[in-house]
């Protein structure tokens, strides 16, 4: 189409410009701190110039922190978060989609309600889970009196016990139970065309072999969209693994990320190690972020598919 | 309606089995738990819960602390979503013009989303640290001037910024997603019949995105209540003197710190209450949306 | 007046060239439809005259003034869009005035005339209702009161009856050349449909890839069609064509079956001793007994039913063969007819260019053809 509007066009170019510097100026002013020694950054004011300690802090944050070790048990909790939802959401989608029978619409909802209720607003309750994930069946159990009944005949005294504190399925699978891949994944299979089912069913085909061999060949876009969004909300989880997370061989980077922060706000007591710190949250960034580049596309219709 | 289905209920009652009994362990049994929390008091010489009624919900409604931590939240929801949604919204309109350098934008645009919450909270603490980082400059010239250490409302402020900034991506995306869904056809339109571009932003463009708006607005405000968590813990850890004790991270702190199990759970179920009033004031909007067009 | 000259015009995304050089005058007052297969460049051309598409090379006025660099508002034209482009949120009364709104109009003369439209395009019980509740045809004249409105110099149409069923498109047709007649505005319609071309056309312009093949009137198109691709695009069913061979004396062409026909020995002339193309219409070929002189043997092979005539399905040699005849004795499969037809309604065209042979040597070119039509009708 063809637009003369020469002053509008520039407005249009600093207006996006102008954005484009509020959100990289913070990671502009990250990488500067990154580069400077202790001296230099406690000067007041500090320069806006990058030093040229970047290699330096970056492997002395690694070491303090440990990074290591945390990089691995994060790709193990990303790995495990992307697996386990999308593994779960395409066979509980299927389930619900393809199968008619009275209770599907009771199962639809209690699945839908956990969308309603994020992680951050039931964390006490979740944590004493964690801390002994057989007690629901324990308390039912005793409730039920079948412990009791199983303490007469046999003496022996039902205990349940497994703490999931400090492991990796205790970091994996809360993250697993909300339902947001359920929905994406219900959505896709809502548009697959009755024939399709039809035609397989003359085929031969069994359920199972219908997910396996079609629905989830067709649904190549749909995991990459998924995978991308999960890995990095689940390379980015805090507040659940500060919870259940003490022994620092099994943290993760997020979190580690917080006691980086130097303990005291003013120069009193300590000189604050900004320039570590700084280190530490480009080493924590760089993942995501070129996920997120790199897939953009993927990532965006993911976003988009699930929240809508 | 869908017509095929398969027959065999038993394989579908095994395929749900597994996340039914994950949401089922991790979701719905600690959801009671708390109730019940919510509802007992623990003895403090042992010896199981109490029930103690609404007592836990008049002890936290008679606190000013709780009160203060609502008005914190609320403010910063508000203040966070405006800033964050505006700023995308301007941004988003700009970028779907399609001049030259479109696509770097774009990038440019969506990584922030990519950076965790701890991360933004860091970066940021450093950036409006009133010593060390950008804002030494300032109070180099007017010693004092800025100073979220000691003063609320300043810290409030720093943590109001890291939040929009954390949140502008996600919006932006949604908004030029919003915006190149119109089709072409009508933008056409609009320029056959003498529109000019700032005509067709307020005639045509946004209230085709008005749905994407509410919808927004409904979602960050929600989220502004429970993704918060991350930044105010390395930012201010609620200080100084509660001025960015948020409902989410107070949970925390007389939960996890304070041990106070029956007031934490009183106050999440609040929580959690006000959030699945805002979802559901979501889904009856986002309804509306897939009706509109 | 409103003449719109184009000169030259060529448009390119890139390094590909999807309109190579096209020239057309069209006079004020015209209904001139542009025609021809998805591809072919017509929306494309229009969409330049429109001002929504930028032109690569040449240039395009509307009424003296070269338009190549103005807005689509400041070249005086009006639109109707293929899925009509309504806005959904505002009401069809809204829709109508819109540009009247951006224009500056006062509110109580809008509505003055947005009444008047809605009278003249039946719909002012509609006008408070939202497109999305309007079916296909009122919505399309929703599309046309918009244009309407306008009062403009030139009139777009993009393939605007493509989306309506059949009996509704027959109506809007209709409706679409009784409001030319009434606004008498320049009309570009541009579309795919044959006979929607043939019936609305004051000149009907046939593109092909980019390129124009011909531009004539209705009948010149239909008559005197100047390639293969105008003789087998206009008519339906399509013209058969034959491969055959012009005799020595070029009173005759030989065709694979071995029988002659004749043709006209001016335009064959060039030929004696060629090859070309025949090209013939399946309503100009008539039955006759086999045997009888200068006619063809086909081998019957099935039957359509048309109601006012049937289309018949032979093969000639290898070749197959359509007449459209009202002749009510059906033939036995394999059986074989006699088929004629008139010298001059048979078409020569080179085999190769796919271009109509004339008089003399050359293959003609459309631009003989135009020059022909333009003296025809200024006459």
């Amino acid at each position: 189409m063809i637009e003369r509007t020469p002053a509008l066009n520039l407005l249009t170019h600093a207006v996006l410009l102008s954005g484009l510097l509020i959100l990289l100026v913070p990671l502009y002013l990250t990488f500067v701190a990154a580069t400077q020694t202790l001296q230099q950054i406690n000067q007041i004011p500090p320069s806006l110039l990058p030093g040229d300690q970047l290699l330096s802090n970056l492997v002395e944050a690694w070491t303090r922190s440990d990074f290591g070790q945390k990089f691995l048990n994060t790709m193990i909790l990303a790995a495990g978060v992307v697996v386990g939802k999308i593994a779960i959401a395409a066979i509980t989608a299927f389930g619900i989609v393809f199968f008619n029978h009275r209770l599907r619409m009771l199962v639809f909802w209690l699945i839908f309600i956990t969308l309603m209720l994020p992680l951050e607003v039931r964390i006490v309750p979740t944590y004493a889970v964690a801390a002994n994930v057989l007690s629901p069946f324990q308390t039912i159990l005793d409730v039920t009196g079948v412990s009791w009944l199983v303490g007469q005949l046999s003496g022996i005294e039902l205990a349940l016990e497994w703490n999931l504190l400090n492991s990796y399925t205790g970091l994996i699978l809360p993250l697993v139970a909300t339902a947001t891949g359920t929905f994406l994944y219900r959505q896709f299979f809502l548009t697959i065309p009755d024939e399709l089912v039809e035609a397989a069913q003359m085929d031969g085909a069994g359920p199972l072999r219908f997910l396996w061999e079609v629905l989830i060949p067709l649904s190549r876009t749909n995991i990459a969209a998924l995978a991308t969004i999960m890995f990095v909300y689940s390379w980015n989880q805090y507040l659940w693994p500060l919870l259940i997370i003490t022994d620092p061989s099994y943290g993760v980077v997020a979190v580690e990320l917080s006691r980086l922060v130097p303990d005291s706000n003013t120069t009193g007591g300590g000189i604050p190690n900004w320039h570590l710190a700084m280190a530490g949250t480009l080493i924590v960034m760089i993942p995501p972020v070129l996920v997120v580049v790199a897939m953009q596309r993927w990532f965006v219709r993911g976003l988009i598919n699930t929240d809508k | 309606m869908r017509r095929a289905y398969f027959k065999n209920n038993w394989v579908a009652a095994a395929l749900v089995a597994p996340q039914l009994l994950i949401i089922f362990v991790f979701f719905y049994w600690p959801t009671a738990q708390a109730l019940y929390w919510a509802f007992t008091l623990e003895q403090p010489w042992g010896g199981g819960n109490e029930w103690v009624g609404l007592d836990n919900f008049r002890s936290i409604v008679e606190d000013e602390h709780y009160w203060n931590s609502v008005g914190v939240s609320i403010v910063f929801a508000l203040c966070a979503t405006a800033l964050s949604m505006g700023m995308a919204l301007t941004l988003a309109l700009a970028a779907d013009r399609q001049l030259r350098g479109y696509r770097a934008y774009r990038v440019g645009m969506i990584w922030p989303y990519a950076v965790a919450a701890p991360a933004v909270g860091l970066a940021f603490r450093f950036i409006f640290n009133p010593s060390a980082g950008l804002m030494s400059h300032l109070n180099a010239i007017w010693p004092g001037v800025w100073d979220p250490i000691l003063d609320g409302n300043h810290a409030l402020a720093m943590v109001i910024v890291a939040g929009a900034w954390k949140q502008v991506a996600y919006n932006f995306i949604f908004f030029l997603a919003g915006l190149q869904s119109i089709p072409r056809s009508l933008v056409e339109a609009t320029a056959m019949d003498g529109a000019g571009v700032l005509r067709r932003m307020i005639d045509l463009q946004l209230p085709l995105l008005a749905p994407t708006v509410f919808f927004l607005l409904v979602i960050n405000i929600t989220d502004s209540f429970t993704d918060s968590f991350g930044i105010v813990d390395t930012m201010t850890a609620g200080g100084p003197a509660r001025a960015t004790d948020l409902m989410v991270f107070k949970i925390y702190e007389d939960g996890f710190r304070g041990l106070d199990y029956s007031g934490a759970a009183a106050q999440s179920i609040i929580l959690m209450l006000l959030v699945m009033v805002l979802t559901f004031f979501q889904f009856r909007y986002v309804e509306r949306r897939i009706h509109y067009s | 007046m409103a003449d719109i000259s184009i000169r030259r015009v060529t448009k390119s995304y890139g390094k590909t060239q999807v309109v190579h050089g096209v020239d057309l005058e069209i006079r004020d007052r015209e209904f001139v439809v542009i025609l021809g297969p998805s591809g072919c460049g017509k929306s494309t051309l229009l969409r330049m005259i429109a001002g929504l598409e930028a032109i690569t090379g040449g240039e395009i006025a509307i009424g003296d003034r070269v338009v190549n660099e103005l807005e689509p508002r400041q070249r005086g034209c009006a639109m109707v869009f293929q899925n009509y482009a309504l806005y959904p949120h505002m009401t069809v009364a809204d829709n109508i005035g819109y540009a009247l709104k951006v224009a500056g109009v006062s509110k109580g003369l809008r509505r003055e005339k947005v009444r008047q439209v809605a009278a003249a395009i039946g719909l002012e019980d509609y006008l408070d209702r939202k497109p999305g509740q309007l079916s296909g045809g009122q919505r399309q004249r929703v599309a046309m009161g918009r244009a309407m409105i306008r009062e403009p110099e030139v009139f777009l149409f993009d393939e605007p009856l493509s989306n309506l069923d059949a009996k509704l498109r027959v109506q809007m047709r209709l409706e679409i050349r009784r409001l030319h007649q009434r606004l008498e505005a320049t009309s570009v319609f541009v579309t795919h449909d044959q006979i929607e071309a043939m019936t609305l056309a004051d000149r009907l312009v046939v593109m092909n890839g980019g390129n124009v093949e011909q531009v004539g009137t209705p009948g010149e198109v239909y008559d005197t069609p100047v390639s293969t691709f105008v003789g087998g695009f206009i008519g339906s069913p399509p013209m058969n064509f034959l491969p055959g061979r012009v005799d020595g004396s070029a009173q005759y062409v030989t065709l694979p079956d071995g029988h002659r026909v004749p043709v006209d020995p001016a335009v064959a002339a060039g030929r004696a001793g060629g090859v070309v193309t025949v090209g013939v219409r399946p309503e100009d070929a008539r039955f006759v007994a086999g045997g009888a002189p200068h006619s063809l043997t086909a081998t019957f092979d099935f039957l359509e039913e048309l109601g006012m005539g049937r289309l018949f399905h032979g093969r000639i040699g290898e070749h197959d063969f359509v007449v459209n005849s009202v002749d009510k004795t059906p033939p036995a499969f394999g059986e074989e007819i006699g088929i004629a037809f008139a010298p001059e309604r048979v078409h020569l065209f080179d085999p190769e260019s796919g271009k109509r042979l004339v008089d003399g040597n050359r293959p003609a070119s459309n631009r003989a053809v135009e020059a022909g039509a333009a003296r025809a009708s200024a006459a």
